[in-house]
């Protein structure tokens, strides 16, 4: 296979931004995902949790708490505002003023026809859901105290409210408090501390459940207004609960990051009575579990260390599957890095900010697994801060190095990059075509000549670049007439196609010389996570949310005979179990037959001129050929070829000059960054 | 034990061009042990007389014309026989003048060498593999020769070996990275061919010996690697058909010899008889690097016998004939007589013992004139034999001044087996005679360290009848092979003796320890023993002979654990181990009786008490270590900065 020279770069500092919130919607599979700088998520759990969706955030934008009504995605944040989002667009659809100071909560009830949110200034306020938009129906009695947390009672006649050393429960219809239950406080120092009622829960048995500040989570009987059960869970706080959709279990998250599962059983065999028992505890984090999540199979939670983690519950799932597996979802499913391969160059995207990188250099020559001597050090040729208050939502970087772009929800900006090997400059295009309000995806033609820009409906804007000026030359649209946002955009190298993929799973080809649709990829049912056209067969590969890899022939319009060969054979199981997706693929122009991926995980170089692996070959064998005397490697090898050398990949990349460019954000490094836990005492210190 | 003697210069070497060339293409044995002939790499025979380091007679070929292979003696005809470019066979005797108006005869084929023995043929080896006898050869020099190597073999070294009254061509090829070995009698055409095993891929063997020994012959050859590898070929081994397959050829490795840093360059080793091996261009393990040295190995113990500094360049060629090792090195051909005794285990072991101090007598001799320590050499071979014979008669005073004198030769090292045999037979006098006693004689002789337990048995056991713990003391010192037995005899009889005296030291505990014991006793616990020997021999002693014995150790333990103390006193001290050895054997012999022994109580528990707190000590350093280690490790870790350029490769 050969040798490769490896820039490994660790100097992108990405750092994701805590999770906030969590929403589950049962009926879609979809999971919506709140952080801290009010980007939103969506992850579709039905098809191997791939984050399909992301509305970046925006400055001032702090969502709270969210809410699905039916498909429609609600949140309601600090800022005191309401949002619905548009799904299809990316953006918020709209924003409503609740005029009740900062909104802690944001609930709906299980008939989807009305919201409640808990305000500052102790008001709960029900919205009533309309087609379009949300109307304000009424306040309910205004309370003294800030509402934090809210919880419909199922049949959508009572609500309970979590406030400050106190429950309260409001008839919905008539807006009065009928019961308080008053919440004690904590025992010594905090005695003095208010208490906090971060969540409740109210069942249809009318027990509602609460999680407050001095580490409790207690069970009250709702109709007579007593406290049934008190669960001291922890010394800090209970942050989040969450109930299963049949009500037999309930999550609660603690500052500690842990999670403890309590279940609704009886707690002697022969005892009919059931109650609620603190059964399982959970620690997949480091930091506060902010947000929670109880789906049919798993416990998703998520908090400050910024991972969302899915924990299968083993009595539900099949053991030893993939279903079975932990699943730690610590980086985006899409690239923030863009290659300009034959300038040397990267560009970082933050959601502030971009930066500009040139790689360094080496003259000296090694033997593998030797560092060589950096002759020219890396340097950051450009920070680029984003105008306005709207976060980046994609940008590239022209291979050549000559073009910058990158879009918000707002608007898309364009800069001319020039670099004479000391002097940068760049200089902002100033007129962009009108056509070109924001984009979902920006991509650079091979020869930086063409601009394309993916917008709604899944269509593509392509602007052609001069040094000039900047010309609209064509619209091309798909015939599906799919809604859906292009996730996915791809150009070939000899510029005559351009690939689009969407979340309906769609992939269009475009001709780029006819400037119409030449053909639609046969879809697939899962959603493909990265693709790239061959720069000489003209073969699009594709690989799926699910790992599965296909490669089509845009001359045939058909599987090529070596997507069949693999189909037909399967992918090996240890491929299929990997938990993290391809972000990116790409070609070696040395040798056409190697294609290269990567996930966050290993990087893989699949030849394809070698057999495929089967079943019940050794998979990962770069150790067991390493030992082999060089004859005899052929007869043991296969086309998989996976290095695991680099981890916590962001980027894997080929550049003009054959070297490898790795962009490696270590989670370590991320943790080293987060605020220190809550102390808890260690042996040893 | 094998010595290497004081060597001289037989001639100065006509450097080649080629630095790494000696200039010798070969020396073979004359008419007798003091004649040799040596061909130097381009055009010249010349025959010396060893003893004299003179010349004899020389010739030379015409210029333009090459020797290419040595010239041998054929002692049938007392004619010299060597071959010049490569075709060109001549034939000369002692009294022929010029080369050129000798016989010569040009055969059809190259000739890769003509090997002749006393007692044998000389036998014409072709390059392609074939034989003849020379005087068959001659009969009809242009006669078709045939070829029995194949195509990209070619022979790498050959030689000749008498076994069984037949003559054997024995030589080893080259093909492709494999070795082969060949095995010939000229007069039968028989042909054996073997492979050899392959070593580390890319080594080929450095050197080769062949010997004939046990109805076998025994091939030793060296790789760089320093392995040395011993084959044995039945001489009555199947002849080999047309195309058969070479057969392995089984090995065993002799040894490896510590080759440092790299592989070996130029090296050889050579079997000097069943048990040594001379090896040139190996390091010295005990010496620093840059330094050559010719040695001699004992397979059978793997110690090394005795080793020589060679100046200047070795360029790993080696030739022995009667006791005398060839060796060119730096500018000069030396001569290096040596010896090699039947090795014994003891004398096998001691040499390693006593190879600090013998260093430093070697530093002494090369200072001196080769010339005149030869001649003294010869003269202390027969003064030794007189002194030999004195010891069994004259009276003490002789015998004493005889040895003196001997002893007093700066080159008693030569005279290690004699030393043996003097010391023997001033033992058996004593023994005989128990008037007869010379102590300081005796302690003279084992100072020379050239005497060991096995050579004279009785010497410590002499020494203990006439109560000589002086020599007891130093024989357990310089002796590394005093049986268990022995070691316990003495024991006892230190301990019987301090019983006996009143001279005491007071410990610690206030227990009293009699000084004669505390002298002897120290080198008693220094010698080497194995516990399943002893064992039996401690259980001899009384109760409270052990008693005694143990308040000794605990003294002792007590006051080593205190390191000031080992190094105040003059004496040789033990190591807090073998301390702890001996009283954990002798409780082990002895538990029973000492249980039931009511003086032996307090000194039991007062162990057990010392015992345990050490054990506590112990664990806790052990609890220390490991947290330090943990440490260690950490260090180690490969940090990874901001940015690197990193070669990989994918299979």
């Amino acid at each position: 296979m050969g040798e490769f020279k490896v820039h490994r770069v660790r100097f992108f500092d990405y750092m994701p931004s805590a999770i906030r919130a969590m929403a589950f919607n049962s009926r879609t599979e979809r999971l919506a995902l709140s952080r801290a700088d009010g980007a939103l998520e969506v992850f579709n759990f039905a098809d191997s949790y791939f984050q399909e969706k992301v509305i970046p955030g925006q400055d001032g934008r702090a969502v709270e708490a969210l809410c699905w009504v039916r498909g429609r995605l609600f949140s309601a944040g600090l800022n005191g505002e309401i949002t619905e989002y548009d799904l299809e667009n990316l953006r918020p659809k709209y924003t409503m003023e609740a005029y009740g100071g900062p909104v802690w909560t944001i609930c709906s009830n299980s008939q989807g026809t009305h919201l409640a949110i808990g305000c500052e200034d102790g008001t709960v306020k029900i919205f009533e859901v309309l087609e379009e938009t949300i109307r304000f129906q009424r306040n309910l009695d205004r309370q003294k105290g800030r509402i934090i947390s809210l919880s419909w009672h199922p049949s959508g006649a009572l609500i309970a409210a979590g406030m400050m050393d106190m429950i309260k429960v409001f008839n919905a219809e008539s807006g009065h408090a009928t019961h308080r239950l008053l919440v004690e406080r904590g025992v010594g120092a905090s005695k003095s501390r208010e208490v906090v009622v971060w969540s409740v829960a109210f069942l249809s048995d009318h027990t509602i459940i609460s999680g407050d500040s001095a580490g409790k989570v207690q069970v009250w009987d709702g109709v007579t207004g007593t406290l049934v059960r008190t669960h001291l869970v922890t010394k800090w706080d209970v942050l989040a609960l969450s109930v299963s959709r049949d009500e037999s279990s309930l999550l609660a998250g603690t500052s500690e990051g842990t999670v403890v599962q309590f279940q609704f059983i009886s707690s002697t065999v022969d005892q009919h009575d059931k109650e609620w028992v603190r059964t399982r505890t959970f620690k997949n984090h480091t930091h506060d579990v902010r947000a929670l999540a109880h789906t049919d199979t798993a416990v998703v939670s998520g908090g400050m260390d910024t991972q969302l983690v899915v924990r299968p519950l083993l009595e539900k799932v099949e053991k030893n599957t993939q279903e079975s597996a932990l699943r730690k979802i610590a980086f985006p499913h899409r690239s923030l890095v863009s290659c300009g391969k034959k300038a040397g160059m990267l560009l970082f995207q933050f959601h502030g900010h971009l930066e500009l990188w040139r790689l360094g250099e080496s003259d000296g020559h090694g033997k593998p697994g030797d560092s060589l001597p950096v002759k020219r050090k890396p340097e950051k040729l450009i920070q680029l801060k984003r105008k306005g208050d709207d976060h980046i939502c994609c940008s590239a970087l022209s291979p050549c190095g000559g073009w910058l772009a990158y879009s918000t929800i707002s608007s898309v900006r364009l800069y001319r990059l020039q670099y004479n090997g000391s002097n940068i400059s760049i200089t902002k295009v100033a007129k962009l075509p009108k056509v070109l309000r924001s984009a979902h995806q920006l991509c650079f033609s091979s020869d930086s000549s063409k601009l394309f820009a993916s917008t709604t409906h899944s269509s593509v804007i392509i602007i052609a670049l001069s040094q000039s000026e900047c010309k609209y030359l064509h619209t091309l649209r798909p015939k599906s007439g799919t809604r859906q946002p292009v996730h996915l955009m791809s150009a070939s190298e000899d510029g005559k196609w351009l690939a689009t993929a969407n979340s309906d799973c769609e992939i269009h080809v475009y001709s780029l010389h006819k400037l119409k649709l030449h053909c639609t990829v046969p879809v697939y049912s899962s959603c493909p996570t990265a693709m790239a056209i061959h720069p000489t067969t003209s073969n699009l590969v594709m690989v799926h949310a699910d790992q599965q890899i296909f490669e089509y022939s845009l001359v045939q319009k058909e599987y090529t005979e070596w997507s069949r060969k693999l189909q037909k054979q399967g992918l090996h199981h240890l491929w299929l179990a990997r938990d993290t997706p391809i972000t990116h693929l790409t070609f070696n122009p040395r040798n056409p037959a190697h294609i290269i991926m990567h996930d966050t995980y290993m990087f893989c170089i699949i030849d394809q001129n070698l057999p495929l692996p089967d079943q019940k070959t050794l998979f990962y064998n770069q150790m067991t050929l390493r030992s082999l005397p060089e004859p005899e490697r052929t007869s043991h090898s296969h086309s998989f070829k996976i290095c695991k050398t680099f981890q916590h990949l962001l980027c894997v990349s080929l550049l003009e000059d054959h070297s490898l460019v790795v962009v490696e954000r270590p989670l370590l490094d991320i943790a080293s960054q987060l605020p220190a836990p809550v102390r808890q005492k260690k042996f040893a210190t | 034990m094998a010595a290497l003697y004081e060597g001289y210069t037989l001639c100065g070497l006509v450097q080649a061009q080629n630095q790494s060339d000696s200039g010798i293409q070969g020396i073979e044995s004359e008419r007798d042990s003091d004649h040799v002939v040596v061909t130097d790499s381009t055009r010249s025979v010349t025959l010396y007389k060893v003893s004299d380091q003179k010349p004899l007679g020389s010739w030379t070929v015409k210029q333009g014309q090459t020797l290419t292979c040595s010239a041998v003696y054929n002692s049938h005809t007392k004619e010299y026989v060597a071959v010049s470019d490569n075709k060109v066979i001549r034939v000369w005797k002692e009294e022929d003048i010029i080369l050129d108006k000798a016989f010569k005869a040009t055969v059809s084929s190259d000739v890769w060498r003509v090997h002749s023995v006393p007692g044998g043929e000389p036998v014409v080896l072709f390059q392609r593999g074939a034989v003849r006898l020379l005087d068959s050869l001659l009969s009809a020099p242009q006669q078709p020769v045939e070829e029995v190597l194949a195509q990209e073999e070619a022979i790498r070294w050959s030689t000749t070996v008498i076994a069984e009254a037949a003559q054997f061509v024995i030589f080893q090829t080259e093909q492709k990275g494999d070795h082969f070995l060949y095995l010939q009698r000229p007069n039968l055409n028989a042909v054996q061919r073997y492979r050899l095993e392959r070593e580390e891929p890319g080594l080929s063997p450095l050197s080769f010996s062949a010997s004939y020994r046990d109805k076998h012959i025994n091939l030793l050859y060296l790789y760089p690697n320093g392995h040395v590898y011993q084959s044995v070929v039945s001489v009555r081994g199947p002849g080999m058909e047309e195309e058969a397959q070479a057969l392995p050829l089984p090995r065993n490795l002799l040894f490896a010899l510590p080759v440092g840093e790299g592989l070996l360059g130029a090296a050889s080793a050579l079997a000097l008889d069943e048990a040594h091996v001379a090896v040139v261009g190996v390091p010295h393990p005990s010496a620093g690097a840059g330094k050559d040295f010719l040695c001699i190995w004992n397979t059978n113990f793997q110690t090394l016998q005795a080793g020589k500094e060679m100046s200047g360049k070795i360029y790993g060629q080696l030739w022995s004939y009667s006791s005398k090792l060839f060796i060119p090195h730096g500018k000069s051909l030396s001569v290096i007589p040596y010896e090699c005794p039947k090795s014994s285990l003891a004398s096998a072991l001691g040499k390693l013992r006593q190879a600090r101090t013998e260093g430093e007598m070697r530093k002494i001799h090369t200072n001196n004139n080769t010339e005149i320590k030869r001649t003294v050499s010869h003269l202390s071979l027969c003064y030794t034999s007189c002194t030999l014979s004195s010891t069994s008669t004259a009276p003490v005073e002789e015998v004493q001044r005889e040895v003196e004198g001997l002893l007093s030769r700066s080159d008693i090292q030569e005279l290690q087996p004699s030393v043996g045999q003097l010391a023997s037979s001033l033992v058996s006098r004593s023994v005989a005679d128990p008037a007869f006693y010379t102590p300081g004689t005796l302690a003279q002789l084992v100072h020379t360290q050239c005497l060991c337990h096995s050579v004279c048995p009785d010497l410590l056991l002499l020494a203990l009848e006439r109560k000589d713990y002086f020599l007891c003391q130093l024989c357990l010192q310089l002796f590394p092979d005093v049986p268990e037995a022995v070691t316990c005899a003495c024991l006892k009889t230190f301990i019987r003796c301090s019983e006996k005296l009143s001279i005491v030291v007071v410990d610690a505990q206030g227990a009293v320890l009699p000084t004669v014991f505390f002298q002897h006793g120290l080198e008693v616990l220094q010698t080497a023993y194995s516990d399943t020997f002893l064992l039996p021999h401690l259980k001899d002693l009384s109760s409270q002979q052990v008693i005694l014995f143990l308040q000794y150790l605990q003294f002792l333990y007590l006051r080593y654990s205190q390191d000031t103390f080992t190094q105040t006193h003059g004496l040789r001290s033990p190591t807090l181990t073998q301390i702890m050895d001996w009283v954990c054997l002798l409780l082990d012999a002895h538990f029973t009786v000492l249980v039931m022994t009511p003086e032996a109580k307090g000194l039991l528990l007062n162990l057990h008490r010392f015992v345990k707190s050490q054990v506590r000590l112990f664990s806790e350093l052990g609890k220390i270590e490991g947290s330090l280690e943990e440490l260690q490790k950490i260090k180690v870790k490969k940090e990874v900065g901001q940015y690197s350029i990193e070669v990989i490769e994918l299979f």
